[in-house]
């Protein structure tokens, strides 16, 4: 658990974060959404000290941050940012055991968490092991670095606008990664994001930055339902909320018993890919399939009924 | 490439399909021609007599040289690909070394101990156009640094054979060192080490400083400035500066002179390069630090590297292809500036330098000269493809 106590930092007097208070629990994903210049990377960058505050604490499993040194606190927590910062003159195997290194584990280990991680973000360990960063693309790239981040197991990631450097379809492929990584090792994230649509796809929890305060966190649904204020309102966009708050939940939650014509939607895609396909298709209901095998039907009307907001 | 596709359509002018810097090769190479090939003087120090190309090699070597002159030109017009201009401007430079080599054996009156045949102005400017000729080829042709080291070998390995033949040991340059091989490796030595040396300090000193105004911006101007002073000082006040606080040093500081300081000599010559090579190499090492990718540089304090790791693992081996293009401008400055140590007796390849000014001898200059541009060169060609390994270039990009 990561508890962010009364934190200040001001820079020329012009305070940066302003007395933010915020909790994320432990196995949760946190998502910090703002504008830029509200303060979001600023106070991600407390979590590691790569910033001291001036005012406030922050604590760590009940432990004060600052009972350590830097350079000792942070190479128990995983830190990925946009462009993906690969040393460009280390091959892949070498960026990813970068912390292990550090941490003086036996090259044994070493290559053996390079290739379970490499395995894990679908990279070919021996074709991908001995390549330099220019040799990758920018996804891969990408993979590396998060995989770079996840070398020691830490407990906690810290991640800045990791995927804002890729493109939409490749950017969609990298949240599906880090959201099934996340719920496999139960990793505590803190994912500082400009990108509502990505902070609804990932976060458990949003906190919306602005001017350096927090202005409101709560479930995505919660702040779909009821932002705090225009700003919020504004971020979340209020044209497409509906859709925004159907994309939060899976067909696989409301499935109801019956039949229906033509092609089955997979019980994992979200409601607002169930809902556009039937719009798409002119259709009233789809069959849902779960492994190939058909377990029941997801109908237009539920989902008009699931996408209305507070009255 | 094919001949035919080179040629441009018929509207476009004939001049259009000649090469460019092939017209001033062909220009320069006409002067030549025109100019006296080598000249034959009475003794080392008077003036000589130029003589011509087919005078100084009459019937067919003359006849030979000239064909492979014109055929030279004709390659340095025509669009061809540069390889081929490679080949032939190498052929030609070998060529004017044995028809030089050849016609001082050849003009040297025998048994005439004191008559002197020298290359002249038409063999410069002949060799002039066909370098020109080689190192453009060379530009185009963008050789892998290995492909250029190899090169540079073969170059030296062709220069040594030619030497070592005895075809060019009637040159007055060779007379020259002939009647002084002892003292000319002496002086060598003492360049070789006055250049590497210096610099070899310097770098030893630069870098750290350098890391210095990197980690402490606001010592960087004060430093960097007051480097920019020294490097405005002519390097003759320089090295004259030197020599009254070192002769000072030297006198009162016990042990100062047991270790070679002196006031003058061997000490300030070293003081004074050292302290025209430390701007480049601090500024280069600055530059390079500061042109690290943020990023890298941020990932390294955020993965938990304490300050001396990211130094050593990150920021200096990512700078340093900036750091070594700094000592490369410096190794080539310093073995041109250590001509002048010998001015205040720090001996070098300048004592032949001074010594043949002094004598009114252009061929004991040429002895001190000719080394140090080749030594300069060399040194150039061996850092370029140094600094390219470094920064990776030899891998397609």
């Amino acid at each position: 658990m990561i508890a962010i106590g009364n934190i200040v930092k001001s820079y020329d007097g012009v305070a940066v974060v302003d007395r933010v208070d915020l909790t994320v629990a432990a196995h949760s994903v946190c998502a910090i959404v703002g504008t830029s210049g509200s303060g979001k990377t600023t106070l991600l960058r407390m979590i590691n000290r790569l910033v001291e505050p001036d005012q406030g604490s922050i604590h760590i499993d009940g432990e004060d941050i600052r009972a350590v040194p830097a350079h000792v606190l942070r190479r128990r927590i995983g830190y990925a940012i946009q462009g993906h910062g690969l040393f460009p003159h280390w091959n892949v195997a070498q960026n990813i055991g970068a912390v292990p290194h550090l941490l003086n584990w036996n090259a044994r280990e070493i290559a053996a968490r390079v290739d379970e991680l490499l395995t894990l973000f679908q990279l070919d360990p021996s074709q991908f092991r001995t390549r330099m960063p220019h040799e990758l693309s920018g996804g891969q790239q990408q993979r590396i670095g998060v995989a770079r981040a996840l070398a020691a197991k830490p407990n906690i990631l810290l991640m800045d606008e990791p995927f804002g450097a890729l493109d939409p379809v490749i950017r969609a492929k990298a949240q599906e990664d880090l959201h099934k990584i996340q719920q496999r090792f139960g990793t505590t994230i803190v994912l500082v994001t400009h990108d509502m649509e990505e902070a609804i796809r990932l976060g458990d929890r949003i906190a919306v930055m602005d001017k350096g305060k927090i202005v409101q966190c709560a479930a995505p649904a919660d702040i779909i339902a009821h932002p705090a204020n225009s700003f919020v309102q504004e971020l979340i966009g209020a044209g497409d909320r509906a859709f925004r708050l159907l994309s939060l939940f899976a067909v696989g939650d409301h499935v109801e018993p019956g039949e229906a014509n033509g092609a089955p939607i997979d019980v994992t895609a979200s409601l607002r890919d169930a809902y556009s396909e039937l719009l798409w298709s002119a259709r009233n209901a789809a069959p849902v399939q779960r492994d190939g095998r058909i377990i029941g039907r997801i109908t237009r009307e539920a989902l008009t009924r699931l996408a209305v907001g507070p009255q | 490439m094919s001949l035919a596709q080179d040629i441009p359509p018929a509207e476009h002018s004939a001049w259009r399909a000649l090469d460019r810097l092939g017209m001033l090769i062909v220009l320069l190479a006409l002067a030549g021609l025109a100019l006296p090939f080598a000249a034959l003087r009475a003794n080392r120090i008077v003036s000589g007599e130029g003589i011509g190309l087919v005078d100084a090699l009459p019937g067919p070597p003359g006849g030979l040289v000239l064909a492979l002159i014109l055929a030279g030109m004709a390659i340095a017009l025509l669009r061809i690909p540069p390889l081929f201009k490679l080949i032939a401007g190498m052929v030609l430079l070998v060529a004017l070394f044995v028809a030089v080599g050849t016609a001082a054996t050849r003009l040297t009156p025998l048994d005439n101990t004191y008559a002197r045949v020298a290359p002249a102005s038409g063999f410069w400017l002949l060799l002039l156009a066909f370098a020109l000729m080689v190192t453009d080829a060379l530009t185009r042709l963008r050789f892998s640094p290995w492909a250029r080291l190899g090169l540079l070998l073969v170059a030296a390995l062709v220069l040594a054979g030619l030497l070592r033949s005895g075809h060019l040991d009637d040159l007055s340059i060779l007379k020259e060192y002939a009647s002084r091989a002892p003292a000319f490796w002496q002086e060598v030595r003492a360049h070789l080490l006055l250049a590497f040396g210096s610099v070899a300090i310097a770098a030893l000193a630069g870098i750290p400083l350098g890391v210095l105004c990197y980690k402490t911006p606001s010592l960087r101007a004060a430093l960097l400035n007051s480097l920019n002073i020294i490097q405005t000082i002519p390097s003759i006040a320089l090295f004259g500066l030197l020599i009254a606080p070192l002769a000072w040093l030297a006198a009162n500081v016990p042990g100062a002179h047991a270790i070679g300081i002196s006031g003058i000599g061997t000490a300030p010559a070293m003081v004074a390069l050292f302290a025209y090579s430390l701007l480049p190499i601090v500024s280069n090492c600055v530059v390079g630090l500061l042109g690290v990718s943020p990023p890298a540089v941020d990932a390294a304090r955020g993965m938990g590297m304490t300050s001396w790791q990211r130094l050593f693992n990150v920021e200096l081996p990512l700078a340093f292809p900036v750091i070594l293009t700094g000592i490369r401008i410096v190794l080539v400055q310093n073995i041109g500036l250590a001509t002048i140590a010998a001015l205040i007796g720090g001996g070098g390849l300048g004592v032949f330098v001074f010594q043949g000014i002094g004598q009114t001898a252009m061929d004991l200059v040429l002895l001190g000269a000719v080394p140090t541009i080749a030594l300069a060169f060399a040194a150039a060609v061996v850092l370029d493809a140094l600094v390219d390994l470094a920064s990776g270039k030899e891998r397609p990009a």
